[in-house]
């Protein structure tokens, strides 16, 4: 079938192939496809549909062997969210998602676009969103661009999550070098449907009309998904224009029209429109149902005048939908739209030919095979080399700079471990009026409904672990979460993996991938926390620098009493205080090594996924039981930093006991021994809680006693709770406002 | 109790303050679209509640303030009927004419979102009965302008009238520029009409109800409306 080109469409140049990030094998693909010349238009869709942002085409054969089931999923990877059953015919839909290269270009309208873009996938499932966290990762604070990513990016999340409606709950927040060029905005959200009612993106059903919804296509974020798909370079900020800008008020009323017009029972098939926009969310849904679909661009709502069909194709506005409506329930659907003031256009319908038609004007801009264009995108196995094997870091051969207490002064407050509260001040964490845990403890905690279950939600990775050892630090990233949600009393149920990498054409890169991705699938196999969504975010990378290996981690646990919750504040004074977990002082890779010694190397703390699941099952039954009245999991800045942690929450100070003569004092107190957590209980429940423990071959020692207004530690200089609290807090704000 | 919750596109805190009110009144409050042009028939409190209205995206309140809703609520409020303005509820019945004054951005420029102190300023009005002369209370803040202004002669009055009924304070009732969070002319959280019958404050006691929840000191607001309108009825 020879096509004619369409007269106001550029002709194919080897170099318009190239600009739109297709290689020439990939171009070779679709001139067989097609057999023959594309369209400037159909160029655009592939490119849309085929790049890795897209497509996962350097990822999908390794994330094959990720474990997604278990009994409580009820949908898996592949949809717009993960969803899993929480009981009383309750379902939790939650992802998590980068927009990483646009908030680095734009802070402000690339964080709120990520904050939209993730709640919109939740909310198409049919979920009120009721919680967002996130993970950022800034480059090094005395890098000239940082205060000003932290200040928009916060400030966009914010924004967004504000206007909307939903509590933003948690998160983390770091800083390195390596992210210099290349920061990382992941974004997560989490709603809440009837487990009967999720609605799905596979359309059914021939000559079914498909209409759009939301806001209007403007000429914004065109190719937004190919810049996503390489490398930044010095020009990078060029690409400014391919950044879209985000508007939260249209997008509440997107939310509000949805859930109406679901609970209604006018959808068939619902998808939100996203990375590629229009191309990607009618690929998908035709494709997904087996079925084609024929777009008339000539009635598609546009901001503006003049759009050709290949804008209209490629735009990336924002807080737009596409649906497969219920013939018989379009004038009920229409009234609800237009009831919010939103548009809704009937755009389409779907046919038996398996084929994307764009009409515009009258012409056929684009006729392919919907299967071949959604699932034949190019396939790669990328070569991939191990990361070399660092030595062990042995704690005798590290000299303590400082005494103990400095050194706690120090670290508690240094851009990793310090409060930061200045971050999360800045979004409302309190909206909706179920928020049990606030931001800064183990995970947060959100009531359901009227209660009486609780969701434990939380977000991890270390991402020096991974860069050291990214199979340890794979697995590290689960179990963190796992531990997190633990710590508070939560039963944990799944996680969504927000995968962040450099250049996979690079083999050592690749590496670090295909290492993170077996730790993260053993982790999850070992502690049936099962993978039902996520993204995947490469060509992290700057003038050939990559970032550190991060595979963010978005876990999700369920409380079946949240008012049993376990939080990290010493609750009283005289509580013992016991150490849960095995302790051999392991300082590599830790923070004390790196931030008090200035030594950032050797291998990271190895994971026992068995003794994870022994001592976290043990935890969350004291917890359970009642017997746990403060509970911390131990992580990074080692046991130490963890009960300044608790003192600080509460105001509570601790009486330690010297360190074991075993292990050099600086090993024991900042080491990152993993699966540990402290536990404080009342005096009477002491021997009780020995005994069980022993029983189940948990090591458990008694460290020392809550009380006090100081940290004070046998033969140390005690540091008083008040200190620690000020150098904590103080960092990042007197950061923010250029002191210092 | 009989409330009317308005709602405005764009308004997010509309559920919270439902749940607040059938908490402590025992009774679903209506919620009322802003295009309606009059409130259900014996409602003897109309809630303005928080969120971004329009988007916020012209000066806040501006657009819903001029909703056709609104006509009722002056009209309501013109005879003697009780309203309650909590963040972008304040700000539009600012807007509105109802109250005096505005609410600018924060004096630091951010979005702030955390508990705060509040004194109780008087306790002999229907907005703050539940509680006592000079008890402090701790309820949330979210917003991003909350910073209330007006020119001297209204706040003087303001003043001179006690219509002032709540304002932030440090957890033991001073008052002072470190626990003014967001600049407000006289650390100004809460105030009422000249008729005492429209309150409008920046805080949100109804996220502070619950004991589950772990502060109560929203309630007092709520019970004390509650027992002004069981005893007028």
């Amino acid at each position: 079938m020879n096509k004619p080109l369409r007269s106001n469409e550029p002709s194919i140049t080897p170099e318009l192939v190239v600009s739109h990030g297709l290689k020439p094998d990939e171009y070779e693909r679709i001139l067989e496809l097609l057999g023959r010349t594309p369209t400037f238009t159909e160029l655009g869709i592939f490119s849309a549909m085929w790049n890795e942002h897209c497509s996962y085409k350097s990822s999908r054969v390794h994330l094959r062997g990720l474990p997604t089931k278990a009994p409580w999923v009820i949908q898996g990877p592949g949809e717009n969210a993960g969803v899993i059953d929480i009981g009383d015919g309750q379902a939790v839909v939650f992802k998590m998602e980068s927009h990483n290269h646009p908030s680095y270009i734009e802070p402000y309208q690339g964080a709120t676009t990520g904050v939209g873009g993730i709640l919109r996938d939740v909310f198409t499932m049919g979920a009120r969103p009721i919680a967002c966290l996130n993970a950022l990762s800034f480059g090094d604070p005395s890098h000239p661009k940082t205060r000003h990513l932290v200040s928009g990016v916060v400030a966009g999340v914010g924004g967004y999550g504000n206007s909307f409606g939903v509590p933003t709950v948690g998160g983390q927040v770091r800083f390195h070098t390596r992210y210099d060029g290349n920061i990382l905005v992941n974004a997560m959200a989490v709603g809440l449907a009837d487990a009967d009612k999720i609605f799905y993106a596979a359309a059914s059903g021939v000559n079914m009309p498909i209409v759009y919804l939301g806001s209007k296509t403007g000429r914004d974020g065109i190719h937004g998904a190919t810049m996503a798909s390489a490398e930044f370079d010095d020009d990078s900020e060029e690409k400014r224009p391919t950044v879209q800008v985000g508007d939260p008020f249209a997008e509440k009323l997107l939310l509000e029209a949805c859930l109406e017009i679901m609970a209604k029972g006018c959808v068939v098939a619902i998808q939100d429109m996203g990375a590629a926009g229009l191309t990607c969310s009618a690929v998908e849904m035709g494709a997904k149902g087996d079925l084609g679909v024929d777009l008339d661009l000539d009635s598609v709502p546009t901001r503006e005048t003049g759009m050709s069909a290949y804008e209209m194709m490629l735009s990336e506005s924002q807080e737009r939908m596409l649906m497969v409506l219920k013939p018989e329930k379009e004038k009920e659907a229409e009234a609800i739209f237009r009831k919010w003031g939103l548009d809704f256009a009937i755009v389409g319908t779907t046919t038996p030919s398996k084929r994307f038609v764009v009409k515009h004007g009258g012409d056929v801009m684009a006729d392919l095979p919907i299967k071949e264009l959604e699932s034949e995108a190019p396939l790669y196995d990328r070569p991939h080399v191990p990361s070399p094997q660092l030595p062990v870091v042995h704690a005798r051969d590290v000299a303590p700079p400082l005494p103990v207490t400095d050194a706690l002064e120090k670290l508690i407050a240094t851009p990793e471990l310090c409060s930061k509260r200045w971050v999360w001040e800045q979004y409302d964490h309190v909206i909706g009026g179920n928020t049990v845990q606030r931001p800064g403890g183990d995970a947060a905690v959100v009531r359901v409904l009227d209660g009486p279950k609780g969701l434990a939600l939380t977000v991890d990775v270390t991402p020096r672990y991974c860069e050291a050892d990214p199979y340890q630090g794979g697995k590290q990233a689960v179990a963190e979460a796992w531990r997190n949600i633990t710590a508070v009393g939560g039963r944990p149920l799944a996680i969504t993996d927000n995968l962040n990498f450099g250049n996979p054409e690079r083999p050592e890169n690749m590496g670090q991938f295909v290492g993170c991705l077996k730790g993260i699938s053993e982790a999850c196999t070992a502690l049936d926390f099962p993978v039902v969504s996520g993204n995947v975010s490469l060509y992290n990378e700057t003038n050939g620098r990559g970032i550190l290996p991060t595979p963010s981690i978005g876990g999700v646990g369920l409380l079946d009493d949240f008012t049993k919750s376990a939080s990290l504040a010493f609750k009283a004074e005289g509580h013992p205080i016991l150490l849960i977990g095995e302790t051999q002082g392991w300082l590599g890779q830790s923070v004390y090594l790196r931030d008090v010694c200035g030594r950032e190397e050797g291998a990271p703390p190895p994971v026992d996924l068995v003794a994870e699941r022994r001592n976290g099952d043990v935890v969350r039954g004291m917890i359970h039981a009642g017997t746990a009245t403060a509970v911390h999991d131990v992580s990074d800045g080692g046991l130490l930093v963890a009960l300044a942690e608790m003192a600080m929450a509460s105001g509570i100070g601790a009486v330690l006991d010297a360190a074991p003569e075993a292990i050099v004092p600086h090993a024991w107190w900042f080491g990152e021994d993993q699966a540990r957590y402290i536990v404080t209980v009342h005096e009477n429940d002491l021997l009780s809680v020995f005994t069980k423990l022993r029983a189940v071959g948990v090591p458990c020692v008694q460290i020392g006693l809550t009380g006090g207004r100081e940290i004070a530690i046998a033969a140390e200089r005690a540091v008083a709770v008040k200190a620690l609290q000020h150098g904590f807090e103080s960092w990042l704000p007197d950061y923010m406002a250029g002191k210092g | 109790m009989k409330s009317a919750i308005l709602v405005f596109p764009g308004i997010n805190r509309e559920r919270d303050m439902a749940r607040a009110l059938r908490l402590v009144s025992g009774r679903q409050p209506a919620m009322v679209w802003h295009a309606e042009t009059s409130l259900p028939e014996g409602t003897d409190l109309v809630v303005v509640p928080g969120g971004f209205s329009y988007g916020d995206y012209l000066r806040c309140g501006a657009i819903a303030a001029r909703a056709p809703v609104m006509d009722a609520v002056r009209a309501f409020a013109s005879r003697g009927g009780l309203v309650l303005g909590v963040c972008n509820g304040f700000q539009i019945l600012c807007e509105s004419g109802l109250l005096p004054g505005i609410l600018m951005r924060n004096a630091r420029l951010k979005f702030i979102c955390h508990d705060v102190h509040l004194r109780v300023e008087r306790s002999d009005t229907p907005f703050t009965r539940g509680y006592n002369a000079g008890q402090v209370i701790r309820v949330p803040v979210a917003h991003g302008e909350g910073n209330y202004a007006a020119d001297e002669e209204t706040v003087r009055r303001l003043e001179g009238e006690g219509r002032v009924l709540y304002r932030y304070c440090s957890p033991s009732g001073e008052i002072g520029d470190t626990h003014n969070i967001n600049g407000a002319a006289q650390s100004i959280a809460g105030i009422i009409n000249e008729r005492g019958n429209v309150l409008g404050m920046m805080p949100h006691p109804e996220n502070h109800v619950e004991d589950v929840m772990g502060c109560t000191d929203g309630r007092g607001l709520f019970a004390g409306l509650v027992a002004h309108l069981e005893r007028a009825a």
